[in-house]
């Protein structure tokens, strides 16, 4: 029997889609200028590039004025939260951040933190929702910066980014959102989400690794932290990475056609995993909204038992997924998004995280529910903290 | 990370459970730091003649009470007790760094039940 190889991780990364590759391929040898070169071989890098910076404002109600290209979703939230606590220290020294936040915008808030700047952490509720209500009490007479995510990348959360937004422009705060998540999954309107910054990534909508976008509203300030060479309008050195940019764009494009036909599929492979796993395992927690939740994602906490154990067993089996224990990072810790949400310690340790794409099937689905309610009934049985409920708990 | 030797315990490890009528018991480590070990005997003449463990904990926790129960099996208690956490990482052929905590927990677990068989016998 051939081995299986199921993936359901599609929130660390996804293929590139054969479209966005082979718009790439002429643009690693036969289209190679650099784009800053002023000669025919560099203007036609910049053709490329103009018009995928055109497509993706398109998509988000921008001007291609307002797209800054990057490295990815990382170099986007260093640059959004540290680039706007420069550019405006003058009038403040106040950032606000959720606590569920991205490592790439926690440690870079740690970061400011030690080099002088007030950083608040807002807490969420059980479902890992950020209240603008929270948002309002934490605003100071200097602050400058408020970031909080489209969606949250373990447990899916949709926060009310329009809502906080509304806030921040009232007080005349420079709103962020990081859309790594939601970015070819949501329809993102700038205008009516009413943000003045956002980050996405080409690599989590089925385009290439190592690009991704700042949008920045004009007019907005920000100091440039990849500094160097002229790129992107003196805001972002770097030799332009004409390929991937030209195989995001159009990964970007094909999301956005695709979006309501893709959300749909993926969602009932998700909720027919949810309702199995619910169905067949007790003691199982769904962690995140269950409403407001990313098409894609289903993250379970299974109690008594430890994440990475679980992940182990499904990967022998074929099933690809990710783990928010400890574990599994070389982190003592827990995942901090279970944490801040209330979610005991032992039982964070036992979180996955499942993550649905367009090339999953219902079959693999099924396939997945069986190999899990073996897997955790297995380690269940060799877990001491299982044996005290034993008699109390049926399992089916 | 691991090498197939620890994926090959960790899938079937030998020992699970807890040994019927134990005459020592060792419990180590906590579920918030995401380890628990626990570690049950079957005692004749000071030589130990069954071993059992139960184990929250990641794939290396498993591997490792899976070893260090195998390793005890038939030895007596002076001479369980002079197993280090490195001897099971040898048996397991070696662990990745961020992983010999797990190794050290089962150490302490044997310990901690040859401890609870002395002070049951003392007492």
């Amino acid at each position: 029997m051939e081995k299986k190889r199921i993936y359901f991780d599609h929130a660390a990364t996804t293929p590139v889609r054969r479209e966005a590759l082979e718009k790439m391929l002429p643009y690693f040898s036969e289209v190679f200028g650099n784009a800053n070169s002023q000669h025919m071989f560099g203007r036609d890098a910049v053709k490329a590039v103009d018009e995928a910076r055109d497509t993706v404002a398109r998509i988000i109600n921008a001007k291609p004025s307002e797209i800054y290209f990057t490295s990815g979703g990382t170099e986007s939230d260093n640059w959004a939260l540290r680039g706007t606590a420069h550019a405006r220290r003058d009038k403040g020294r106040h950032l606000i951040v959720s606590s569920i936040e991205h490592p790439a915008m926690i440690a870079t808030a740690k970061q400011l933190e030690k080099d002088g700047f007030d950083v608040t952490y807002l807490p969420v509720d059980e479902t890992g929702t950020v209240s603008p209500e929270s948002v309002r009490n934490a605003i100071r007479d200097d602050t400058v910066f408020i970031g909080v995510m489209t969606a949250n990348n373990e447990v899916g959360t949709i926060q009310p980014v329009k809502e906080i937004a509304a806030i921040a422009k009232e007080k005349k705060i420079t709103m962020f959102t990081d859309a790594v998540q939601a970015a070819g999954v949501l329809k993102l309107d700038v205008k009516e989400l009413g943000v003045d910054m956002m980050s996405f990534s080409g690599h989590k909508f089925y385009g290439p690794k190592g690009v991704g976008v700042l949008y920045v509203k004009s007019g907005v300030k920000i100091d440039p932290v990849m500094t160097g060479g002229h790129q992107e309008r003196m805001k972002r050195g770097g030799t332009t990475n004409v390929p991937a940019i030209v195989g995001m764009a159009e990964a970007f494009r094909l999301a956005d056609e695709e979006r309501e036909k893709n959300a749909a599929y993926v969602t009932a492979l998700r909720d027919r995993f949810i309702a199995g796993v619910e169905a067949r395992i007790p003691d199982v927690k769904l962690n995140g909204h269950r409403v407001n939740r990313l098409p894609a994602n289903a993250d379970f906490s299974f109690r008594y038992i430890e994440g990475e154990s679980i992940l182990f067993h499904l990967d022998l089996a074929g099933i690809a997924v990710s783990s928010g224990s400890a574990c599994s990072s070389g982190s003592l810790e827990p995942s901090h998004v279970l944490l801040a949400m209330g979610v005991p310690e032992e039982t964070a340790h036992g979180s996955i995280r499942f993550t649905f794409g367009t090339d999953n099937t219902a079959e693999e689905v099924d396939y997945a529910v069986d190999v899990l309610a073996e897997t955790v009934k297995k380690l269940r049985a060799m877990s001491p903290l299982f044996k005290q409920f034993e008699g109390e708990k049926q399992y089916v | 990370m691991y090498n197939e030797k620890v994926m090959k315990v960790f899938q079937n490890p030998k020992n699970v459970g807890e040994v019927e009528n134990y005459d020592a018991i060792g419990t180590v480590g906590n579920a918030s730091c995401g380890d628990i070990m626990q570690i049950t005997l079957k005692i004749d003449n000071d030589v130990i003649t069954d071993a059992k463990f139960k184990t929250f904990g990641c794939a290396a926790a498993i591997a490792t009470s899976s070893t260090a129960t195998e390793m005890i099996k038939g030895k007596t208690l002076d001479d369980a007790l002079k197993i280090t956490n490195r001897q099971v990482v040898e048996e397991l052929e070696g662990l990745p760094p961020q992983k010999l905590h797990c190794s050290v927990l089962a150490e302490e677990a044997i310990r901690a039940a040859i401890e609870d068989y002395r002070k049951k016998q003392g007492a």
